[in-house]
């Protein structure tokens, strides 16, 4: 078995300590390990945000790129390799608000990546603005009026989207997370973990006994391929929070296989010569 | 010698298909054509136009005064008819107004084709367009062989349709028997090694002789085409062209390809390019290799969406926040889009920078013959290192620094036990974030450092044409280049000692050869756009004053006689 310490999950974070992000790292280092993968072997893309910061605080290829853009050069990534686990990783900010457009549009290509939001309802590295999750309730420096828009419901969302895996999780149940994880991860398709992820410093609301108080685990005898089922549970919200896979469909062609030009092939490996295009010019005589 | 030929119609009408048709028959019989497209932004309606130029010698720019007329419509008669010679012939489709037109038109020969009813009669009326191509070759003594062979090619799919055009060909070939007058074309023999193309196709070409395997983008007339050229190609090459939700994906995905080892393109025109900027800084600081194309239309904002113009120059050469390096290269015509397209790619990812190559409407659709690119001196640098050396890697440093800037670049997966990092955020050798004066320092200069030895050995300084001693220096950069060429010949017959420096490299600025010409004679700058950009940067980057500017910015090319004329009247007189 493959050690954890690998992905050096101590290593010194720039992060508050009490941070929901420690302990979705340490789960997410655990995971890796388990399931066999070497650093070299995954690569994250993520944007800017605390959540965003990942791939510097656990070995594995990465890609800290812009603010809301992880998923699109995760899918440049995915033609380019299929060998590759490909993992984003991003804040609700950054996948909800700033990268909108990408995360609706990705889960109609069903790319094979599992995408991580660490949702802590609060912007927390520019200091605790409202995200597309807020609470109403909640005032902040930006919203002295309290928050103008309604939340964002990012598991109905993905699922009435037609997303292939939505599955959401809490930092503060370690083994839950882990298996979600692990789902996602080997989920061929799109696979969406919405995070519960308390930031202590900027959410005084969704605190960890907020959190701890209201979601529940959904048990064996809920159908998580039944799509209207799963509409239901994706509205439940408030006093009592479902986690676990809310929604999955098996079977739906992935990003790649509609490429069939390129198969299975690792297009890095390739490499071309100009002379190899001489049909190119003839075509043009 | 030169023969001159405009297409009219409404958009709908098959210009394209005509265009097309008759372009690669005047090419496949041994002519040199420039042929160049005028479209509204509109589907269906509307006017639209295309001008076919041919000769037996090589031409470089668009015509207005024009010999054979074929209009489509009513319409297309009015707004040409001023340009025709008045030994030329109007060719349209239908009777109705005669007199009227006639009166206006005294000495040319105005010959009404009833091309409709004739391809009804062959049981199709979208053949119609087929019967002008049948009427024009005879009024060019040419005879049918080849045009057969090219509607062969063209419908070969079809044989039914085939076999209607054929008959449309010949059946306008009869027509044309009773029109008086006759055109005398130079003798022309086919030649092999050439091909037809336009500008949008040499960049798709040069990309993927370059080995590019990812082309992602969102439509954007006119960049689309490079685009289309691709995404048709996509099965056959083995590639991938994907139609991102927005130029920001567009761009972020060819980064993501990038970053994973493989040559990846994206491509917009000015405004799309706008929204890729924040990625154009990100590419400078992650020092990821990119080439980016922007074809050129004016703006602001939305513009004119199917003109020209060259006015992003001074954009694209300051795209991106903060200071890092890019390079930026204006192509000239066809034959320069693919070897700088090709180049580029290469360009990016020896430094790995983004390399913006700046092509235009104009450049986009023109269509040339020019000789069949030469394969066999192309060869592809390799930025990564070799799967030996990664083998050897225990502590990879994605920004390591070194002499001249450039760190060793490896791909994802490519290093058995280490990782690959790359960051937006300042960092370290490593690839991890820093906040600390010194690297920051340190790293700024070393993506500099990569400039310097962009600049030392692979910055192109521009072409330069005429005699070593010149009364007056054209200068221009990109697609200005073929009516500048022609216009400096017309200049020489007149008795003037002119030269032309053109530039491809614009950003960093090649300033030697401007330098070594600038003293003595009179200079004269022409640019597409209405506040010549180009002689900005220059005086901003050299401190020299360039003596005239000819500008042209209402969504037109410039034609060599304008040139020309302007020059005369202005700078001369
Ligand atoms: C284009 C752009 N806009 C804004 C920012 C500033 N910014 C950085 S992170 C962030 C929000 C982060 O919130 P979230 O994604 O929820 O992540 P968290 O920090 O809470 O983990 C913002 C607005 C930026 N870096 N880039
Ligand atoms: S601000 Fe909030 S999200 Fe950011 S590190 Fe601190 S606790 Fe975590």
């Amino acid at each position: 078995m493959v050690n954890p310490e690998i992905y050096e999950p101590n290593r010194e974070t720039a992060w508050c300590p009490g941070c929901g992000d420690i302990p979705l790292r340490q789960c997410l280092a655990e995971v890796l390990a388990e399931l066999e993968l070497k650093p070299s072997q995954v690569t994250m893309f993520t944007g800017i945000g605390q959540a965003a910061k990942m791939p510097h605080y656990i070995k594995v290829n990465g890609f800290n790129g812009l603010h809301g853009r992880a998923l699109p050069p995760a899918i440049g990534m995915r033609l380019a390799n299929p060998e590759m686990k490909v993992i984003v990783e991003s804040g609700d900010g950054d996948t909800y608000a700033e990268g909108g457009n990408h995360i609706l549009h990705n889960i109609r290509r069903n790319p094979d990546i599992a995408h991580f939001v660490h949702n802590n309802q609060i912007y927390g590295l520019t200091k605790g603005q409202a995200s597309p999750t807020s609470e109403e309730t909640l005032t902040t420096s930006t919203q002295p009026n309290g928050i103008t828009q309604r939340p964002f419901n990012p598991v109905k969302f993905a699922i009435a989207m037609g997303a292939t895996f939505v599955a959401r999780s809490f930092v503060g149940k370690k083994e839950h997370l882990k298996a979600m994880m692990k789902a996602a991860i080997n989920h061929k398709g799109y696979a969406l973990i919405d995070i519960l992820q308390p930031c202590v410093s900027f959410n005084k609301i969704n605190t960890y006994q907020w959190y701890m108080k209201r979601v529940y685990e959904l048990g064996d005898d809920y159908n998580s391929t039944d799509y209207h089922d799963a509409i239901k549970k994706a509205d439940e919200w408030g006093d009592n929070i479902p986690i676990g896979i809310i929604y999955k469909a098996e079977g739906v062609p992935i990003f790649r296989d509609r490429h069939p030009q390129i198969g299975d092939r690792v297009l890095v490996k390739e490499k071309k010569h100009p002379r190899e295009f001489q049909a190119l010019i003839d075509e043009l005589k | 010698m030169d023969f001159n030929l405009v297409i009219a119609g409404e958009a709908g009408q098959g210009l394209n298909t005509l265009n097309f048709v008759l372009s690669k028959i005047l090419f496949k019989s041994g002519f040199h054509i420039y042929s160049t497209k005028n479209y509204e932004s509109r589907v269906r309606g509307g006017h639209n136009f295309m001008k076919i130029r041919f000769g037996d010698e090589k031409i470089t720019a668009p015509k207005d005064e024009q010999d054979i007329l074929l209009a489509l419509n009513k319409a297309s008669i009015e707004i040409h008819q001023d340009y025709v010679k008045d030994d030329g012939i109007m060719i349209y489709n239908g009777e109705s107004y005669e007199g009227e037109l006639r009166e206006k038109n005294q000495d040319k020969e105005i010959f009404s084709l009833e091309a409709a009813l004739i391809a009804q009669d062959i049981g199709n009326g979208r053949v119609a367009n087929t019967v002008f191509v049948g009427v024009l070759l005879k009024l060019l003594g040419m005879n049918l062989k080849i045009a057969e062979e090219v509607l062969d090619e063209y419908f070969r799919r079809a044989e039914d349709i085939k076999q209607m055009n054929i008959d449309a060909l010949h059946k306008g070939y009869e027509k044309a028997e009773v029109a008086k007058r006759r055109f005398e074309m130079p003798e022309v023999t086919p030649r092999d090694n050439q091909i037809l193309i336009n500008g949008n196709q040499a960049i798709g070409m040069g990309a993927a002789v370059a080995g590019v395997q990812f082309y992602s983008a969102y439509p954007m007339t006119p960049a689309t085409g490079v685009m289309n050229y691709l995404a048709k190609r996509q099965n056959d090459l083995g590639i991938v062209v994907e139609q991102a939700e927005d130029e920001i994906a567009a761009i972020m995905m060819a980064l993501g390809g990038s970053y994973s080892g493989i040559r990846s393109m994206t491509g917009s025109s000015g405004g799309g390019f706008a929204l890729m900027t924040e990625a154009v800084s990100f590419a400078g600081i992650a020092e990821l290799p990119i080439v980016i194309v922007d074809v050129q239309r004016p703006g602001p904002a939305t513009g004119l969406p199917t003109r020209t113009e060259q006015a992003d120059l001074l954009f694209t050469i300051n795209a991106g926040h903060g200071d890092f390096p890019k390079m930026v290269i204006a192509v000239k015509d066809a034959e320069d889009a693919f070897y700088q397209t090709f180049r580029a790619v290469n360009l990016a990812e020896k430094y790995q920078i983004p390399v913006i190559l700046l092509s235009d409407q104009f450049l986009a659709d023109a269509e040339v013959n020019v000789d069949a690119f030469d394969l066999e001196e192309l060869e592809n640098y390799n930025g990564f290192i070799s799967d030996k050396e990664a083998k050897n890697i225990t502590d990879y440093r994605r920004y390591a620094f070194s002499d001249d800037g450039v760190s060793p670049m490896a791909y994802p997966g490519q290093l058995e036990d280490d990782i690959v990092l790359i960051d937006s955020d300042e960092h370290d050798e490593h690839g991890h974030i820093i906040e600390d004066a010194e690297t920051r320092v340190k790293m700024v200069d070393k993506r500099f450092d990569k400039i310097d030895k962009l600049i030392m050995e692979d910055l192109e300084e521009p072409e330069y044409v005429g005699p070593e001693n010149i009364d007056y220096l054209l200068i221009g950069w990109g697609s200005t280049y073929g009516p500048l060429q022609e216009a400096r010949e017309l200049l020489e017959q007149d008795g003037h000692d002119v030269g032309l420096l053109t530039f491809s490299d614009v950003w960093p600025l090649p300033i030697e050869e401007l330098e070594d010409k600038i003293d003595g004679p009179t200079s004269i700058i022409v640019e597409n756009n209405g506040t010549a950009q180009f002689s900005r940067l220059i005086s901003a980057e050299t401190g020299i004053m360039i003596n005239h500017e000819l500008v042209k910015y209402n969504g037109r090319p410039f034609t060599a006689h304008e040139i020309y004329e302007a020059i005369q009247e202005e700078v001369i007189d």
